[in-house]
């Protein structure tokens, strides 16, 4: 009975993996240790932070975040500003037109971050879940079971992976980019050692300020990991328990009809 | 066919005969629920129950959705990021919703294959298999038009893809592409349309499955093998069954929430493994993904469509024959809709006497190879076209449709059974001896 049950998970199993999909051609993408990966994972308060003031300093001169409310950052399981301090960084840093006023004004918690500056930059909101870091073998993605899907992983390796060089095309400069699909991309590169002073002193050459802003891009698109890690945490406890009882109480009720004793 | 014997619901006090006499409702469930069931069922008889539970949980969890999304092209993708962050619980519900569909059709197709190796598509059950099938594309029609919703670039292509099907068919095919995508291209029309059609098509298949299941139960159950119930008289029905409630409702709820643990786990764990990263990109008419795929549950027959090019002999045969009005593109969609056809035949294309594929010693084989091409083509409907790519799914698809068409006819003929056991009390005592020494006693 077990081994048929077995059975049909593999089965299941085999039939789901069999179609999880690989995307793109991306180049060479390194497996980063994140704190986020795994059931047990959660964000790095601090890392978060780092990576929004990268983002801050940098990205957000192009680049926007129109699907994350700035008050997001003061939730649990995010960068957990207080509310002032997420007041005080949405009035400095951004503007937003209010159609009230006629005039634009200072942002506020409730506003978002906000849309691309520059047309040709996409908007980062989901940027670490529109890519793919991972899609072997053979095409069929299954290594994602042990590695994640790797969209923290590709904007990481994206941020360190232009080679220097430059080609001109139809009038635009591409630049060389070892993790980008076709190996050369229209964005120039950003990031290239201490570009960012932590107050904390943390370490800020490329590496880890690649690795922070890819962090802080995967809690941009993925605000409630940690809720939803915590709800399948739950989900998956009462169904052992559910599951164990019924196991029990389909046992005790068979017996009697396959002639086995039990003492349950 | 006269049911299986068994005790029928008798009203006692005085409300329930003057309910009964009015509306025998209670009598009713009472018989559904207590119908005497082949003792000898197998774990792979659980999928039903998983399969209810899903088109129960999507209409459940697609309902509430309903009630936070917004069907326009300018506002979908946001109302989607919406249900993400700001709805209570909505992030959860939205990846139970997106994960469901692939539990439904991973339970769908276990319960197709296991219907194919019992044979629980042949006389008498063969209304049950069609309404089956019925229900199955029903399911794809509903998937396809609810991965459109979110309007991210696979919704966008997979929709200008899967339309561009019917575009494909000899003189009506645009007008009729138009007609479905109201308007010349995937657009605001669409995506309305798709939205209510997303909306109604779960309830027609409950509705289906209401007659699934009424069929079923008026033939009985098939079982693992194939011997139908004795029902000269209830004594003897007896000694085959045991009624659904409470035996087979427990095994059921204990297959369920085994599946579930596993499912909740995806959910909670991983719940875009199975998803498009490109979805996570709104859609956009201007700029085409480098591959457009569709989900998982499609892609055999993603394969099938694909597998018959311009290249191949038959398909230059057929364009010959019909003066170029059955061309490359049409071949494959007649292949794609062809290849679902023909496993509906099946109760007419399989010739044996004996209904288990157990006592069945070459379709055993040939079974088994079906299953794994089914895997072979999901494989290779993810990817491009190139060699070998092209070779494996032409092979592929051909095995499906000579398995349906020659193998299943022909086995009957040359193929020497084994003999099944005489009743399903001996299959079930053969596999517990000490049920049998204590009906003796």
């Amino acid at each position: 009975m077990i081994k048929k049950l077995t059975t049909s998970a593999i089965l299941a199993l085999a039939l789901t993996t069999g179609g999880a999909l690989a995307s793109g051609d991306g180049g060479a993408i390194h497996d980063e240790a994140f704190s986020f990966e795994g059931p047990f994972g959660t964000y790095d308060q601090n890392q978060l932070q780092r990576g929004l003031k990268i983002y801050t300093e940098i990205c957000s001169s192009c680049h926007g975040l129109k699907y994350v409310p700035l008050r997001t950052l003061s939730d649990d399981g995010g960068p957990n500003f207080s509310a002032d301090q997420v007041r005080a960084y949405a009035a400095e840093n951004f503007e937003v037109f209010d159609a009230e006023l006629d005039d634009y004004r200072p942002s506020t918690p409730v506003d978002h971050f906000p849309v691309s500056n520059d047309p040709n930059a996409p908007d980062l909101s989901l940027m670490a879940k529109a890519r793919a870091g991972f899609h072997g073998p053979a095409g069929t993605g299954i290594n994602q079971l042990v590695r994640g899907i790797g969209g923290a992983e590709y904007i990481a390796a994206f941020l360190t992976g232009f080679t220097g060089e430059e080609k001109e095309v139809a009038g635009s400069v591409l630049y060389e980019n070892t993790a980008f699909a076709g190996g050369w991309t229209a964005m120039p590169p950003q990031l290239w050692g201490e570009d960012v002073e932590f107050d904390d002193g943390h370490a800020n050459d490329i590496h880890h300020e690649a690795v922070d802003m890819a962090a802080f891009l995967m809690w941009a698109a993925e605000p409630k990991m940690m809720e939803r890690q915590h709800a399948g945490f739950v989900a998956v406890l009462l169904l052992t328990l559910l599951t164990a009882l019924l196991y029990l109480t389909n046992k005790k009720l068979w017996a009697p009809h396959k002639g086995k004793k039990t003492d349950l | 066919m006269a049911g299986i014997p068994h005790d029928h619901y008798e009203p006692k006090t005085g409300f329930e005969k003057w309910l009964h006499s009015r509306l025998p409702i209670v009598g009713l469930a009472y018989d559904a629920l207590m119908i005497p069931t082949p003792k000898n069922l197998n774990w792979w008889w659980i999928w039903g129950i998983v399969l209810a539970f899903c088109l129960v949980l999507q209409i459940v969890t697609g309902i509430i959705l309903a009630m936070h999304y917004t069907p326009h092209v300018d506002m979908a993708f946001a109302s989607l990021e919406h249900i993400m962050r700001d709805v209570n619980g909505g992030h959860f519900l939205r990846y139970t919703h997106a994960n469901g569909a692939s539990l439904f059709f991973v339970a769908v197709y276990i319960h197709l294959f296991r219907g194919l190796f019992y044979g629980s598509y042949k006389a008498p059950r063969e209304i049950t298999w069609i309404v089956g099938m019925l229900i199955y594309l029903m399911m794809m029609a509903t998937g396809f038009l609810g991965y459109v919703l979110p309007w991210g670039q696979m919704s966008f292509w997979g929709a200008t893809v899967i339309t561009g099907l019917f575009g494909a068919i000899p003189f009506v095919g645009e007008s009729l592409q138009a007609w479905l995508l109201g308007g010349p291209a995937v657009d605001n029309a669409t995506l309305n349309r798709f939205f209510s059609l997303h909306y109604l098509l779960p309830f027609v298949i409950a509705a289906l499955v209401a007659i699934h299941i009424w069929a079923f139960h008026t033939t009985g159950n098939n079982n693992p093998t194939g011997v139908e119930v004795r029902r000269g008289s209830k004594e003897e029905a007896e000694k085959d069954t045991l009624p659904f409630w409470p035996y087979f409702v427990i095994k059921d709820l204990f297959a369920l929430s085994l599946i579930l643990l596993i499912f909740f786990a995806i959910v909670g764990f991983m719940p875009n493994y199975l998803g498009h990263p490109d979805n996570y990109i709104e859609a956009n008419p201007l700029a085409t993904p480098a591959h457009i795929v569709p989900e998982w549950y499609y892609l055999p027959f993603y394969a099938i469509l694909r597998a018959f090019t311009a290249d191949v002999w038959v398909v230059q045969a057929v364009s010959f024959i019909t003066g170029g009005i059955v061309d490359a593109k049409f071949f494959g969609v007649l292949a794609m809709f062809g290849s679902i056809f023909v496993m509906a035949l099946a109760p007419w294309l399989d010739t044996s006497s004996v209904r288990s594929g157990q006592y069945r010693p070459m379709f055993k084989w040939w079974f088994r190879l079906m299953a794994i091409d089914f895997i072979v083509l999901m494989w290779v409907g993810a990817r491009d076209t190139e060699f070998p790519h092209d070779w494996i799914s032409l092979i592929g698809a051909t095995y499906w449709f000579a398995y349906f068409l020659v193998i299943l006819p022909l086995l009957g003929v040359i193929e020497k059974p084994s003999t099944p056991p005489a009743t399903i009390e001996d299959d079930f005592n053969a596999h517990y001896p000490d049920a049998a020494k204590n009906a003796a006693e």
